[in-house]
């Protein structure tokens, strides 16, 4: 069992405050991701709960136990570098073995386990290389076995595939969702790119300047925002916000059209994906600027009332640059924020 | 200017420099060395290892290596640790620890002279602290062991730093994530230095031993100063049969055979220190 908890997590770097109260608990075999932009803090929780770093205050505890007074090797965990860090020096043997040395394993145990994680990650033919031998994909997947072969109950990966290219990413992608689910151990996946988060994530937390502005299955982040900048950050194009004027109780003025919403007192901001837009006799007038056809969909980014709104609709469409739609919102994906909060308001 | 000349128009001056200053001298001391007037010989060789000091200088020269360079290696590489550790005022330690270097080796001879002679600092302070009630003279026939010991601590204190210079800047440019990537595997910090920074700073290794110990094997100017003829070594008979002899010939050979053993030495470190093929950082 480990379960991680994160309890009042804080850090500071001389004046700059990295990270601002954490809460977060991770389940057992659960597969966690960090997501934000660089610069969030991401990293920076990685490494807290790694003991690379020590929270200014907090707790910190993985399978119930306090491990913020531990070192890192103490903890139960394992890694996987942005950069990879294998060693040089070695093989890819001993690179993958270096934990289990230092473990002082009796030399049969070393082999056995090391030829069963390369062979887990199709590197079982590389094993006396070494690592200015490999490609970035190979040494990707040394990393990988390294932090296997410990057995761990956590591992720790600071966007591990950021260094690869996009095809070979998303095989990576895969590949390793299968590793990790087999493994039976909790995963926290540090990454900025949200593709990776969506497909890989059990939940996901989104952190915003050193605060995890919601934390939950990738579906849910998708579809119900819990602020504004999650609106924003997920999804690709992001999601359309247009202001809202209150239009009597429940009802809201959005670009000149009145829309059900929920009851507030003031202003709130009209939030809808792209893809929840249809064509249809009545709704929001848009003019269409710039048309790309994505082969699927076309995505149209127009002007609604000055403010500029995508829409994705089906390619049968046939839609010029200039023309005038009239769009839907689809109604059940509507959503709504508050301006001053920045929050969602159901 | 055509691209695949220019590089070596621009190697150009320092090759003719080299050639006339190092390669000429080089060959015509080599000549000197095969020749006594007339011809090729080893004559000048078989002079030099006959002579019954050259035992004696070539262990006191060995002797003198061995016992400094292992020491000189291992300050080195604890200084260097410590400095890279050092989050402020890493510059001002590392320019103190380095002025030594600035300072010529008679000049550092004579300053440890200043300590270890009959009136010097030493002798002051054991008389100060009444340890001795007369001056006693350290560096005699009699003490060999202290003459040996006071050479040693000059070299040390004189030619650390020069290690320390090339380790520093050697480990430096390890990346940080190997050590974290070795603590998070289970690395103590004496691990991490074993199996981390040490195979790491091969290539800065290298370079270090390889002129310390080259360095090493010339040593001459801190000898005379303060073990005088009392501790005889290669480099010093040199100077004897060059200027004291007037024998450039046994001179020219000696010469040679310290860059023989030099050249030995060197491709020993190259050998023992060498970084395979796929395995540089």
């Amino acid at each position: 069992m480990a379960q991680i908890e994160i309890k009042n997590v804080a850090k500071r770097f001389g004046s700059y405050q990295a990270l601002h109260d954490i809460n977060l608990t991770i389940q057992d075999q659960e597969f966690m991701v960090l997501l934000g932009a660089s610069g969030c803090g991401k990293t920076t929780l990685l490494r807290i709960i790694a003991g690379l770093e020590t929270a200014t205050v907090g707790e910190v505890s993985i399978g119930g136990r306090r491990v913020d007074h531990l070192a890192p090797k103490d903890r139960g965990i394992a890694m996987v570098f942005q950069n990879y860090a294998v060693f040089p020096h070695l093989t890819v043997f001993e690179n993958i073995g270096f934990g289990l040395r230092m473990k002082k394993l009796p030399n049969d145990e070393v082999k056995g386990r090391v030829e069963r994680t390369a062979e887990l990650m199709h590197i079982e033919q590389l094993l006396k290389r070494y690592s200015g031998e490999l490609s970035g994909g190979q040494r990707q997947r040394v990393a990988v076995a390294r932090a296997l072969a410990m057995e761990p109950d956590v591992i720790l990966m600071d966007e591990p595939l950021s260094n690869l290219d996009a095809l070979l990413r998303m095989e990576m992608r895969a590949e390793l969702k299968g590793v990790l689910a087999e493994s039976n151990t909790t995963a926290i996946y540090v990454t900025h790119d949200q593709v990776e988060a969506m497909s890989m994530a059990d939940r996901i937390s989104v952190m915003h300047q050193g605060e995890i502005v919601q934390a939950a299955s990738p579906i849910e982040v998708y579809r119900n925002p819990a602020a504004e900048f999650v609106a924003g950050f997920i999804g690709n194009p992001p999601m359309n916000f247009l202001p809202a004027a209150p239009a009597g109780e429940g009802k809201w003025s959005v670009a000149g059209q009145v829309m059900d919403g929920p009851s507030s007192g003031k202003p709130l901001k009209f939030a809808i994906r792209p893809e929840d837009m249809r064509p249809a006799d009545e709704g929001l007038t848009a003019t269409a600027k710039v048309v790309e056809p994505l082969g699927a969909h076309l995505l149209i980014t127009c002007e609604v009332q000055g403010s500029m709104f995508r829409a994705v609709l089906d390619s049968d469409m046939s839609v010029k640059p200039g023309d005038q739609l009239t769009l839907a919102p689809q109604p059940d994906r509507m959503r709504w924020f508050d301006p001053d909060t920045t929050l969602a308001v159901a | 200017m055509n691209a695949r000349l220019l590089p070596y128009v621009l190697i150009l001056p320092v090759t003719l420099f080299l050639c006339l200053f190092f390669l000429y001298p080089f060959l015509l001391v080599s000549k000197q060395a095969f020749s006594t007037g007339a011809g090729f010989t080893l004559d000048n060789f078989r002079e030099v290892t006959g002579y019954w000091k050259f035992p004696i200088t070539m262990r006191n020269t060995l002797l003198l290596a061995a016992a400094v360079v292992p020491i000189q290696l291992a300050l080195a590489l604890l200084m260097a640790t410590m400095v890279n550790k050092m989050k402020k005022g890493r510059d001002l330690v590392l320019y103190v620890w380095t002025i030594p270097l600035g300072i010529s080796d008679l000049a550092a001879g004579i300053i440890w002279l200043a300590i270890f002679d009959q009136s010097g600092f030493l002798n002051s302070m054991m008389n100060g602290l009444g340890l001795v009630d007369k001056p006693v003279n350290l560096l005699t026939f009699q003490n060999p062991g202290i003459v040996f010991l006071a050479i040693m601590l000059a070299e040390i204190w004189r030619a650390t730093a020069i290690m320390l210079v090339i380790l520093v800047a050697g480990i430096g440019l390890i990346p940080k994530e190997y050590y974290e990537a070795a603590e998070v595997f289970g690395a103590s910090p004496w691990k991490r230095f074993l199996r981390i920074t040490l195979p790491l700073l091969r290539p800065s290794l290298q370079t270090a031993l390889v002129l310390r110990v080259i360095l090493a094997f010339e040593i001459f100017a801190v000898v005379a100063a303060l073990g005088g003829t009392l501790f005889p070594v290669l480099m010093g008979e040199t100077y004897a049969y060059q200027f004291d002899l007037l024998n450039s010939g046994a001179a020219a050979a000696l010469a040679l055979i310290i860059l023989a053993i030099s050249i030995a030495f060197t491709l020993i470190i190259l050998r023992v220190l060498r970084v395979p093929k796929g395995a540089t950082i």
